[in-house]
C-alpha cells in the first residue's frame, strides 16, 4: 500500500502542490444491535481507498477515491492539486506547516482477544440475553449493541514520512427505557454511549453487561416515580466520572481545538471563547484542574502511534493547575500559533481530510473519592450518566442533563431524583471545582461519535475522568 | 448511466452492479432473500474561513449495501470500494456466513414487493459536472459581498446515482443533485448568516447571500442582554427546520409510536390549525430520490393536516408491527432509529416575513438555533441556544439586537392549538441533521421559554 500512497503524493507534487500527503486506509467494522430479546441488526462494513491532501498557497485540496490501485491514486493526487489550485481566486496568506521530522515506523494497538475470533452467535447471545434480563426487570424498551472497528492505514508524505498503523477498537452499550404516563426514563450502561477503547473483545467481557442489566432496568423504572430534581439557583453538585467525561469533552476539549480558536470552524462547529494571546495566563478553572491531551494512553479510545500527518503521539498539557497552557493542533494551525504541532490531526476515513480532533483529553485524578465528596456535602445533588448536552458555539455556556440524580443531605446519598440538569459558564464552573476523585476512580471513557467538520466526520475520542464536586451550581432548569 | 460525473474516475453502472450482486447471491444461496443498494457519484465541498478558501475537498463514491435473509436470519454488509467480482464475492460470503449462524429475527418483514417509484426529477446536469472553480466563484461572490467583514462558510455540490434491486423482483433507480451555499459574515461582536440549497447550483446567488449575511451581522452588532422569560418569537426557516426534526425523529416515527415513546395521537388536534406537515420527496422544491433503503416508493404523506395529526412514518419493520404498509422511510443503517423522514414540507402561509414581523407584539426575531438537544422525547422538551442574530421586536418593529439566549422549551407546546399566530410565505429548503431536508417557511409563535443568557 505504500506504493499506492507514494504514487498519489508524487502525482500531487507533479501537479503543482508544495506539500502533499496520502493515506491508504482499509477499515472493517461490525455492529450488532438487539432490542427486547431480538437481534435486530448485524452489519459488517468494509471501506478501502486513498485520500490525498495537497497544499497550494493558502488552501488544502483534498481528493479521495474508493480504490487502492496506483492508477486511481495518481488520479486522486492530480485532482487534489487541481482542487487546491481552484482556491486561488479566493485566497489568503500562504499556509506554512510547523516543522516536523519525517516519521517512519509502524504501530499497533494492544488487543488481547481478537474480536473477529469471537463468534457472531456468542456476540448475539450476549446482547439478546442482556435485553431479555432488562425486560424481565421492568424495561419497556431494552437495547444492547456492540461495535468493532479494525483499521489499517498507510501514510506517505512529500517530506519523507512513511507510517503504517493498525487500530482495533471495540466496545458495547446497553440501555433500559421505562415508558410512563407522561414521560420516559432511560438508564444506560456503562454510559450513554457505552464504553469503547483501542482494545479487543476483553473490554466487552470486562463490562459485564449481563451483570448490570437488572440494575439499570430497575433504576429506569424507579425514575418514573422519583421526585423531579429541584430548581435551585446555587447548590453543590457532584458529578460521576461518566458525566465528567462529557463535561471535559464539550467544555474543554472542543474549546481548545486550535482550528476553532483560529476561526476555521466559525460557520459550522463554531469558535472558542479562548484567545490565543491569553494562553499561558488565563485561568480556566480551580487549581485542582489539570487537563492533558495524551494519545499515548494504552487502551484509551483516542490513542494512536502517529497522527494522520505523521506526528508521533505525545502528551500535551492543556490546563495546568487551573491555567490554560495548551491546545489541540496540527502542523498548519500550529504554524499560525507559533507552536510545535500537538499531533492531533486525524481523518475518520480515507475519504475525509485530516483535521484537528481530540485525542485523549482528560482530567488528571486528585486525592478525594466519590464517597468522600458525598460525606463532605451537607446539601447538594449527585448526577451521573449523560442524557442531553447543549453548549453554545463559543463553548462557554452549557446546559447538560443526566439520566439519574440523588439528593445529598447531611453527607449522605438520599432519594433518587429524575430529570436532573445543570447549567453554567465554563470558567466559572471549572473554577468552582473543589474536590476531585483519586487514581482508583480514574476511568478512560471513550466517545465513538464526536461530530465535526464539513463534510461531517465522526471522531473517536478518549476522556480520562474522575468524579468531582462543584460549588454554587444552578440545577433543575425546566421547560 | 454512470456514477462518475465530471469525467472523474472509472464509470460504474449502479444498475449493472446491483444485478450482478443479486446474481451472485442467487448462485451462492438460491433460497436467500436479498436486497442491494448501489450509490455512486461525486461529493464536493469548498470551505472558506477568514474570507478565503482553506479546505477544498472532493470524493468519488462507490457504495454497495447488501441485506440478506435466510429464513429470517438477517444480516447487512456494505462495501465502499471497487465492485470487482472478488470484492463482491467476499462481501456476499461475509453476509451469508453471518446469516447462517445468527438467530432468526421474528420481526423480519420480508422484502419490498414490486412497485414503481416516481422520478422525483431533482437532477441538474450542470451541478453534477460542477468544477471546483464554479464553487469558488460562488464563494468569491459571497466573500466580496461581505464588504470588509470576515466571512466563513461552505459551498457544496453533490451528485448521486442510486440503484435498488431485490430478489422479489423490485428494481428502482434514481439520481439526484444537491447544491448548497451556507455562510456567515462577522463584525467582531456579531455574526449574520445566510444560506440556500437547491437541486441546481445556478439557483445559488453568492452575492445576494453574502449581502444578506453582512447586513444581518451589522444589524446584530453590539447586542445587549435581555432577561430570560417567555417571549413571542418569529423563527426564520432554519429554526423551524431544527424544531421539526425532533417532532419527526421522536414523534411521527413509527417505531416511537409502537413503543409508546411518541406524543402522536392520530386524529387528534395536537397542533395549531395553521400547521400542515407532510413528507413529500416529489415536491419541486426538495431534493433526493423517491424511494427508500428497502425499495419502497415514497408517496406524499400527510403527517398533520390543518392541525390534526394525520399520519405516521413507517419502514417495513414498523409497518408490520402496526399491521399497515411501509410509507418508504427506511434509511440504511438506521434500523435502531426506525422510520425517518427525508423530505419534510411545512405548508407555507400567505404572509411575508415582513408581515409576520409586523404582527409581533413583544418578542424576538431569531435567525438560527444551535446545539438543540432533547430532554424528554414524549413531551418534546428541548434545550438549545440562538445563533447568528437575535433582535427584540416591539409593536411590529425591530428595536435592538439581543445577545444569544438559551431556551428550554417543549416543541410540541410551541405548535399547540392557538400557539401559532402566523405562518410565512417564504418557503426555503434547509438541509438538516439526520440526513433530512426541510422545505419550511418562517413561523410566528405565541410563546417561547428562554431560560438563560448565553453569558450565564
Amino acid at each position: 500500500m505504500y506504493d499506492t500512497a507514494t504514487a498519489a503524493v508524487e502525482a500531487a507534487l507533479a501537479a503543482g502542490a508544495s506539500y502533499a500527503d496520502a493515506r491508504v486506509m482499509e477499515i472493517r467494522s461490525e455492529a450488532m444491535a438487539a432490542r427486547n430479546g431480538v437481534l435486530e441488526s448485524t452489519e459488517r462494513d468494509e471501506r478501502a481507498g486513498v485520500g490525498v491532501r495537497a497544499l497550494i498557497g493558502s488552501s488544502w485540496g483534498f481528493y479521495a477515491v474508493p480504490d487502492v490501485g496506483p492508477a486511481a491514486a495518481r488520479r486522486a493526487g492530480e485532482q487534489a492539486a487541481a482542487v487546491a489550485r481552484a482556491s486561488a481566486s479566493v485566497s489568503g496568506k500562504a499556509l506554512d506547516l510547523a516543522p516536523q521530522a519525517p516519521a517512519t515506523g509502524s504501530w499497533s494497538s494492544d488487543c488481547r482477544e481478537d474480536p473477529w475470533a469471537v463468534t457472531l452467535a456468542e456476540k448475539g447471545d450476549l446482547l439478546e440475553g442482556a435485553t431479555r434480563t432488562m425486560q424481565q426487570h421492568g424495561a419497556d424498551i431494552a437495547e444492547a449493541s456492540h461495535r468493532v472497528w479494525d483499521t489499517h492505514k498507510w501514510l506517505v508524505s512529500s517530506e519523507g514520512s512513511r507510517v503504517d498503523q493498525h487500530h482495533v477498537e471495540c466496545g458495547a452499550a446497553m440501555s433500559a427505557t421505562a415508558v410512563g404516563e407522561r414521560e420516559t426514563q432511560r438508564r444506560s450502561y456503562p454510559g450513554i454511549r457505552g464504553q469503547y477503547g483501542t482494545r479487543g473483545w476483553e473490554l466487552v467481557r470486562e463490562l459485564d453487561l449481563a451483570g448490570n442489566a437488572a440494575r439499570i432496568a430497575e433504576e429506569a423504572h424507579a425514575l418514573l416515580t422519583a421526585p423531579e430534581c429541584p430548581s435551585l439557583d446555587a447548590t453543590d453538585l457532584i458529578l460521576g466520572s461518566e458525566q465528567m467525561a462529557l463535561q471535559i469533552h464539550e467544555s474543554v476539549g472542543h474549546a481548545v481545538e486550535l482550528d476553532r480558536i483560529l476561526g476555521w470552524e466559525a460557520a459550522f462547529a463554531g469558535t472558542s471563547w479562548l484567545d490565543l494571546a491569553q494562553m499561558g495566563s488565563l485561568r480556566f478553572g480551580s487549581e485542582l484542574m489539570n487537563i492533558t491531551a495524551d494519545a499515548t494512553l494504552p487502551g484509551a479510545l483516542g490513542s494512536f502511534g502517529y497522527d494522520d500527518e505523521g506526528t508521533p503521539a505525545h502528551p500535551v498539557d492543556i490546563v495546568r493547575e487551573g491555567t490554560w497552557v495548551g491546545v489541540l493542533s496540527g502542523r498548519d494551525s500550529a504554524a499560525l500559533a507559533g507552536i510545535p504541532s500537538g499531533g492531533a490531526v486525524r481523518a475518520d476515513g480515507f475519504n475525509r481530510i485530516p483535521m484537528v480532533r481530540m485525542t485523549n483529553v482528560g482530567l488528571l485524578p486528585g486525592q478525594d473519592s466519590l464517597d468522600s465528596m458525598i460525606a463532605a456535602t451537607d446539601d447538594g445533588v449527585l448526577m451521573d450518566t449523560n442524557r442531553s448536552w447543549s453548549i453554545d458555539d463559543k463553548r462557554l455556556n452549557f446546559q447538560f442533563g443526566c439520566e439519574i440524580g440523588w439528593e445529598i443531605k447531611g453527607g449522605k446519598r438520599g432519594r433518587l431524583l429524575r430529570n436532573p440538569t445543570y447549567t453554567g459558564i465554563s470558567p466559572r464552573f471549572w473554577g468552582s471545582m473543589d474536590m476531585l476523585g483519586g487514581p482508583s476512580e480514574w476511568t478512560f471513557w471513550g466517545t465513538p461519535n464526536c461530530g465535526k467538520g464539513q463534510p461531517m466526520q465522526v471522531g473517536h475520542t478518549g476522556h480520562p475522568a474522575v468524579p468531582a464536586r462543584f460549588r454554587g451550581i444552578r440545577v433543575g432548569v425546566r421547560g | 448511466m454512470t456514477g462518475s460525473g465530471n469525467g472523474r474516475g472509472a464509470a460504474i453502472d449502479p444498475n449493472e452492479v446491483a444485478d450482478r450482486v443479486l446474481d451472485m447471491v442467487r448462485a451462492k444461496a438460491a433460497g436467500a432473500e436479498a436486497e442491494v443498494t448501489i450509490r455512486t457519484g461525486t461529493e464536493a465541498l469548498t470551505r472558506f474561513a477568514g474570507s478565503f478558501i482553506h479546505q477544498n475537498v472532493a470524493e468519488e463514491k462507490s457504495h454497495i449495501a447488501l441485506r440478506v435473509s435466510l429464513d429470517g436470519r438477517t444480516t447487512s454488509v456494505s462495501l465502499d470500494g471497487q465492485p470487482s467480482d472478488d470484492a463482491l464475492g467476499r462481501l456476499i460470503d461475509s453476509a451469508l456466513e453471518a446469516a447462517r449462524v445468527l438467530p432468526a429475527d421474528p420481526d423480519w418483514p420480508g422484502l419490498a414487493p414490486v412497485a414503481d417509484a416516481a422520478d422525483a426529477g431533482h437532477w441538474d446536469d450542470a451541478t453534477a459536472e460542477a468544477s471546483p472553480d464554479e464553487r469558488a466563484q460562488r464563494v468569491g461572490d459571497f466573500v466580496a459581498a461581505g464588504t470588509g467583514l470576515e466571512t466563513a462558510g461552505s459551498c457544496v455540490t453533490n451528485a448521486t446515482y442510486t440503484a435498488f434491486a431485490n430478489s422479489a423482483g423490485q428494481r428502482l433507480s434514481g439520481r439526484a443533485t444537491v447544491a448548497a451555499l451556507d455562510g456567515i459574515a462577522r463584525t467582531g461582536t456579531s455574526d449574520g448568516s445566510a444560506r440556500a440549497a437547491a437541486a441546481g447550483l445556478a439557483a445559488l446567488d453568492g452575492r445576494a447571500l453574502g449581502e444578506h449575511a453582512a447586513s444581518k451581522a451589522r444589524d446584530a452588532a453590539d447586542a445587549t442582554d435581555l432577561p430570560p422569560g417567555r417571549y413571542e418569537v418569529l423563527l426564520e426557516p432554519s429554526c423551524v427546520a431544527n424544531l421539526l426534526q425532533f417532532l419527526f425523529v421522536y414523534g411521527f416515527n413509527g417505531r416511537a409510536v409502537e413503543e409508546g415513546r411518541s406524543f402522536v395521537q392520530l386524529g387528534e388536534a395536537q397542533f395549531d390549525p395553521a400547521i400542515t406537515l407532510r413528507d413529500d420527496a416529489t415536491h419541486a422544491g426538495t431534493v433526493g430520490v423517491a424511494f427508500d433503503a428497502e425499495g419502497t416508493p415514497k408517496r406524499p404523506l400527510d403527517l398533520v393536516r390543518d392541525g390534526i395529526t394525520a399520519g405516521i412514518l413507517h419502514t417495513r419493520r414498523t409497518a408490520a408491527k402496526a399491521e399497515t404498509q411501509s410509507t418508504g422511510h427506511a434509511v440504511e443503517g438506521a434500523t435502531e432509529w426506525g422510520a425517518l423522514a427525508e423530505n419534510i414540507v411545512l405548508e407555507a402561509g400567505s404572509r411575508s416575513p415582513e408581515e409576520l414581523l409586523a404582527s409581533v407584539g413583544r418578542g424576538l426575531l431569531v435567525t438560527d438555533f444551535w446545539y438543540t438537544r432533547i430532554l424528554d422525547p414524549r413531551t418534546q422538551v428541548v434545550t438549545g441556544l440562538t445563533r447568528n442574530g437575535v433582535w427584540l421586536v416591539e409593536d411590529g418593529r425591530i428595536v435592538r439586537p439581543i445577545s444569544n439566549l438559551r431556551f428550554t422549551q417543549s416543541f410540541l407546546e410551541a405548535l399547540a392549538p392557538g400557539a401559532v399566530p402566523g405562518v410565512g410565505s417564504d418557503l426555503s429548503l434547509v438541509l438538516g441533521g439526520f440526513g433530512g431536508t426541510f422545505l419550511v417557511p418562517s413561523l410566528h409563535l405565541a410563546s417561547w421559554n428562554f431560560t438563560g443568557g448565553a453569558q450565564g
